[in-house]
């Protein structure tokens, strides 16, 4: 079954594999727009118009392009967090809880570290997040590990936790007390701790696509990524071999937590300038949709990244200018994981035969193993 | 450790083991006694209202662990009980405000969480889905639907109210926390024991378990497969909706967006704890609600733990559960892994 | 043995799966009363053959006959009202449930709208009394010893009615004592008026019980004739196409200095009950160490603690004068030990990895597959393809995925990682459990070229023609312990047998 074997180039085979790797995840999202367009008309809309809008509202003007590019890098990152977790047969939903303190923690040392340059400070707060979000992810990778929780449930656990602990950060200690201010947010970060933007286009983008060519490089390139993929399709091979199970599924998930961490710090640092309770409450389960799109690998986030970034960043202007209720993006991303993960219906439709590397089985029970 | 608690028959060495757990559990239920005694003793008012909100808090995490465990027996694993509660209580209410008609409401939910109950077995059983995966759609897909389909400003036409049952109402404690309730608390008590009786004491039941167990085994004898599994998941669905119903119709009377908070994942956790039996779900459930329950009570207590704390208690106490009891509890062997005919 | 009428005939039957044929135009047919033996090496269609007489498979092309009458079976339901029963090789047994559930599963006797348990119980006591199974209605199947499982699998297909079984590699499991419990068993049974159909590969046992045997090849049927004048060569002949050597052709050993010692070795499992019980063993270089014993006697166990993937409770190991009692699998594979696993796609293999990342999976981190912890994928590639040419092994490249080899290739891959490298003791662990003739004629051919060049081996094998064949001592494993090590002259099939079953020689 080995056909994929092509030994020379050739346009014709380039063009046939990039269709392959494309053509299930395009043709999901074209069915997922198709029956959102049904239920706007189903409730009263205008799916053109809406759509049309939508599509305004994310690549409309230089303005928008770096709006939607700046809603895309926490969605790099969660999905990257996610691929790289399934890559290791763990099955992060955490990625909003590691956000969120990594955002918090980065907006600690943005505002309450004074006195360095910006040539430090914003680098440390920056790592600080990731950090953060490593340990935060090493939780339910200890917990799985060595007690057997089911990481699905303790990291949309923990994601709750996260959420209440913030809040009171944000409420309490880590308040901003300036003049004037009554709602839950911490101060302001300094100027030196600040990452820019160049142009419309925000420097935290190229850090979280830079993010997923080093998750590339550490997977398929290094001896750790080796032992992490081999834990991730045979935890009993991996023993076998000699590799620490325990440890390296700790070291996973907080790997992937770091990623989901620093995506908290670019949005502390990057775009809000201060923590803030309340932001972006679906990015555990984009990072899902968006990591299966890009078929868990770590490049293929990004596209995906982006067509939801966009969808998210237009959405607003499709509530405001044509009356459709962000929520029908939800619905349709829904179905955009619906018809990516039962690839089997698009196939069908579009007669596509699945190479014998596609085969993705993430999720064997709750048993450790 | 024991296996799964199959009642009916067991061979010397689990009943040996089982009469140890027994004995451990009639202990504990006894010590539960003698403290609310001792509470009553001291404010019966607050105990009874603490009672009566334990009930209260438990009834959608039995309902969902009910669901779960059903589908689970069965060889699928449902994360979507989230979803499936939201959009019955969101259709529930719904249908209640256009037609002022709560029994149809009811139905509403109910026939709505069978529907993605379906959904899923559709996900799981034919297209051999991921079922973490196809849970995932059905929570999202839910989410994005109340969420856009909701407007504000809409409320309910009436509740369903508490109904007393006769001279059993009017005994001290007992009386107002289980005999004065609304309908759909009495039908869930009243569904635990079924369901129990039907997982262990029927055919269904036990054709139901040896396809969670050893699927290939029943598809031997003739058994199929594809149908138990379809069949379990969208009861159990059902039953989800119906949870979500209570939520909107008995519970608090309106809607909100995400207004189930993680309870459908807190009657994942009530499952596993209840080590995938009715009854065992019912206890963890109350000691779910019990935990929630004493969280508006410590608010009256004047303690002085900031607000967030006293809300993450029952996220934090679902980790604790699962991390003292994931690993040593069997899940029916099955479960988890799509089953492919000859 | 009164044989009658023909009970069920297969015409023709055809069936194909992607990429193989698996059953080509293949012709059956028993008489009632008959034992026929099937008999095939592993993959030759048998079990294809079986499946679609039962129910599980639909054919693509011919005719099924029961009992003079043209069926077609969609479904087990239908080969059962008709008679059929199947004892499947790996039991299809609920484990929780007790063996009156089990029995009574899909066929279940209710009262009043509830199971009837009680009247199950009798039910499987009745028929085990008539037909001398011995089962404990109320066990839990697993809890049950296999032999007793078999037993309930019996009773399960004789509880509807079944006059046609169909019995799949039923010894795989059982001593040679208790295999010839289960033929005395089939004999009463046909004498009962049972006709029985029993698959196997062992050429000794379908001469022993059957009164007729059915040869398949590569998914054909390549003939049927009476077991009467028919000897293992010749039947061996007609499984493979060719002369088959049957005994490994091997030099007398030149055993040299102890490699392996264990001493006093006790094992327990997660209950606590001792699964290796104070056990003892000497390995020298170049001898072969056979360990026979029926499985569940410890084996895994004793491999497990051995290749450091389980912890031992006492005792002492030594490998090479080095004492490697609570080692980690890397360190002992650093020790020069090569293991050959007992399941090879459990242990063994990643199946997504290509067959180059797979020949690396115990040493991706050293000189030259790796620079500090960078990977060298080329040179991981061309070990890879290196390797499949010396060991023959059939794939398009060494960069397709493992998943797509055949099991015999697969243990190859496995094979030529182990034996790459420099080695001084080799664990090898069921080594040709499902695989085809060529393939386990090769392996056995590489174990004695590991012998002859110094190295110890250990040999693990529930096939005792296996350990008869290659070993230089055979131990004999029983209830968690080395009950005798006899040198292979000494070592009988009879009193290798008794020892395994646990009687004292």
């Amino acid at each position: 079954m080995a056909a994929d074997q092509a030994s020379s180039g050739g346009f014709l085979t380039i063009v046939r594999r990039i269709w392959r790797s494309v053509s299930v995840p395009l043709t999901a999202v074209l069915l997922a727009a198709l029956i959102g367009a049904i239920i706007l008309y189903a409730s009263g809309a205008n799916p053109i118009n809406a759509y049309a809008v939508l599509i305004e509202g994310s690549f409309g003007t230089a303005q928008t392009f770096g709006r939607t590019l700046e809603k895309a890098t926490p969605l790099i990152l969660s999905g990257l967090a996610v691929a790289f977790a399934f890559k290791g047969g763990l099955f992060n939903i955490g990625a909003q809880g590691q956000l969120l303190f990594g955002a918090i923690t980065a907006a600690a040392v943005g505002f309450g570290v004074q006195g360095l340059p910006a040539l430090i400070h914003a680098p440390l707060a920056f790592l600080v997040g990731g950090l953060a979000g490593a340990l935060y992810g090493a939780i339910p990778g200890a917990l799985k590990t060595y007690t057997g929780a089911h990481e699905v449930i303790t990291t949309i656990m923990l994601n709750f936790v996260a959420i209440n602990l913030t809040d009171y950060l944000a409420d309490g200690p880590w308040k901003d007390t300036s003049p004037g201010n009554i709602v839950a947010r911490t101060p302001a970060v300094l100027e030196t701790a600040k990452i820019p933007a160049i142009g419309n286009i925000p420097l935290g983008f190229f850090l979280a696509v830079l993010a997923a060519v080093v998750t590339w490089w550490l997977l398929y390139r290094t001896t750790l990524g080796y032992e992490i993929r081999t834990v991730g399709f045979n935890p009993h091979a991996a023993h076998y071999a000699g590799i620490r199970v325990s440890a390296t599924v700790v070291l996973t998930m907080a790997l992937s937590g770091f990623l989901a961490g620093i995506g908290g710090s670019i949005e502390t640092l990057g775009v809000v300038g201060r923590f803030q309770p309340g932001f972006n409450a679906n990015l555990g389960f984009d990072g899902i949709t968006i990591a299966l799109l890009g078929k868990t690998h770590p490049l293929g986030v990004i596209p995906g990244a982006l067509l939801v970034g966009a969808m998210r960043a237009g959405a607003n202007r499709m509530q405001l200018h044509a009356g459709v209720s962000f929520e029908i993006i939800d619905v349709i991303l829904a179905l955009v994981l619906f018809f990516v993960a039962a690839d089997m219906i698009v196939r069908w439709i579009i007669r596509v035969r699945a190479g014998e590397e596609e085969k993705v089985t993430l999720s064997t029970g709750w048993g450790s193993q | 450790m024991a296996t799964i608690s199959t009642t009916g028959e067991a061979s010397i060495g689990q009943r040996i083991t089982e009469g140890l757990f027994k004995r451990v559990l009639f202990w504990l239920i006894a010590a539960i006694i003698v403290a609310i005694i001792i509470a009553y003793q001291q404010d019966a008012r607050v105990t009874t209202a603490v009672l009566a909100a334990t009930l209260r808090q438990s009834i959608p995490l039995i309902l969902g662990a009910l669901c779960g465990l059903l589908g689970e027996r069965s060889g699928v694993i449902n994360i979507g009980i989230e979803g499936q509660m939201l959009l019955a209580a969101f259709i529930g209410f719904m249908v209640n405000a256009w037609t002022g008609n709560l029994l149809l409401a009811v139905i509403a939910g109910v026939l709505a969480g069978g529907l993605l109950g379906a959904f899923l077995a559709f996900m799981s059983v034919t297209l051999k889905m991921d079922q973490i995966i196809g849970g995932t759609v059905i929570n999202i897909l839910a989410f994005g639907l109340t969420g856009y389909f909701y407007q504000v400003g809409v409320t309910t036409a009436g509740k369903l109210l508490p109904v007393p049952l006769g001279s059993l109402a009017e005994l001290p404690l007992v009386g107002p926390v289980l005999f004065n309730n609304p309908p759909i608390t009495y039908f869930t008590l009243l569904l635990v024991v079924v369901i129990h009786y039907v997982l262990f004491f029927t055919r269904w039941g036990l054709r139901t378990r040896a396809v969670g167990e050893h699927p290939s085994a029943a598809d031997t004898v003739g058994i199929n497969v594809y149908f138990m599994r379809y069949a379990n998941v969208t009861i159990g669905g059902a039953i989800a909706g119906l949870a979500g119903v209570f939520l909107t119709l008995e519970a608090v009377g309106s809607f909100e967006r995400g207004m189930t908070n993680g309870r459908g994942f807190v009657a994942l956790a009530v499952m596993i704890f209840g080590k995938w039996t009715p009854f065992g779900a019912w206890g963890a459930a109350l000691l779910f609600g019990l935990a929630t329950a004493m969280q508006t009570q410590l608010q009256f207590f004047d303690v002085q733990v900031p607000h967030q704390f006293i809300g993450m208690l029952p996220y934090v106490l679902t980790i604790v559960v699962l991390a003292g009891f994931g690993g040593r509890a069997r899940p029916p062997a099955a479960s988890g892994q799509p089953y492919e005919t000859g | 043995m009164g044989k009658g009428r023909i009970v069920l005939e297969a015409r023709k039957l055809t069936k194909r799966f992607p990429g193989v044929l698996a059953n080509d135009r293949v012709d059956l047919l028993i008489h009632q009363g008959e034992i026929l033996g099937l008999l095939g090496e592993n993959g030759a269609g048998k079990s294809t053959l079986m499946n679609m007489l039962y129910g599980l498979y639909r054919p693509d092309d011919g005719e099924i006959w029961i009992k003079g009458e043209k069926v077609t079976l969609h479904n087990p339901r239908d080969a059962i009202d008709r008679g059929v029963g199947m004892v499947h090789q790996h039991f299809q047994l609920v484990p929780v449930m007790t063996v009156a559930e089990n029995v009574m599963l899909g066929a279940e006797v209710i009262r009043n709208g509830r199971l009837d348990r009680r009247e199950a119980r009798r039910q499987v006591r009745e028929l085990s009394q008539k037909y001398h199974l011995q089962v404990d209605p109320t066990a839990v199947v697993e809890e049950l010893p296999v032999g007793t499982q078999q037993r309930v699998e019996i009773i399960k297909a004789l509880y509807r009615h079944a006059d046609i079984l169909i019995l799949d590699e039923p010894t795989a499991v059982l001593t040679p004592q208790e295999a010839n419990e289960l033929f005395q068993i089939m004999r009463e049974l046909t004498q009962q008026g049972v006709s029985i159909i029993f698959i196997t590969h062992k050429l000794k046992e379908v001469l022993a019980v059957a009164d007729r045997v059915s040869v398949m090849r590569r998914g054909q049927m390549v003939g049927s004739i009476p077991t009467q004048g028919a000897t293992e060569a010749s039947l061996a002949e007609m499984m493979v196409g060719r002369k088959v050597i049957l005994q490994v052709e091997k030099a007398e050993a030149q055993p040299a200095e102890v490699v392996l010692q264990v001493e006093d070795l006790t094992v327990t499992d997660q209950r606590g009950h001792r699964i290796v019980k104070g056990l003892n063993l000497e390995v020298r270089a170049g001898e072969i160490v056979g360990v026979a014993g029926v499985q569940g006697n410890g084996q895994r166990e004793l491999v497990e603690v051995l290749t450091g993937l389980r912890p031992m409770e006492n005792g002492r190991i030594t490998i090479a004068n080095q004492v490697i009692s609570h080692s980690s699998p890397r360190k002992i594979t650093e020790s020069g030990v090569a293991h050959i696993p007992e399941d090879r796609e459990k242990h063994g293999l990643v199946m997504a990895y290509s067959i180059a990342d797979n020949m690396v999976l115990n040493r991706y981190y050293q000189f030259p597959y790796a620079h500090s912890f960078v990977l060298d994928q080329e040179a991981i590639d061309a070990q890879g393809s290196r390797l499949v040419a010396e060991y023959d092994v059939r794939t398009p490249s060494a960069l397709t995925p493992a998943r797509n080899l055949s099991g015999g290739n697969k243990q190859k891959v496995i094979v030529a990682r182990e034996f790459s490298r420099p080695v001084k003791l080799l664990i090898a662990n069921q080594p040709t459990r499902g695989i085809d003739v060529g393939s386990i004629e090769f392996i056995h051919r590489q174990i004695v070229a590991q012998r002859d060049s110094g190295v110890a081996v250990l040999l693990v094998s529930a096939e005792l023609d296996e350990v008869l064949g290659l070993a230089d001592r055979v131990a004999v494993m029983f209830d968690g312990r080395i009950v005798k090590v006899l040198p292979i002259a000494e070592a009988t099939r009879e009193k290798v047998g008794l020892l395994m079953a646990g009687s004292e020689t």
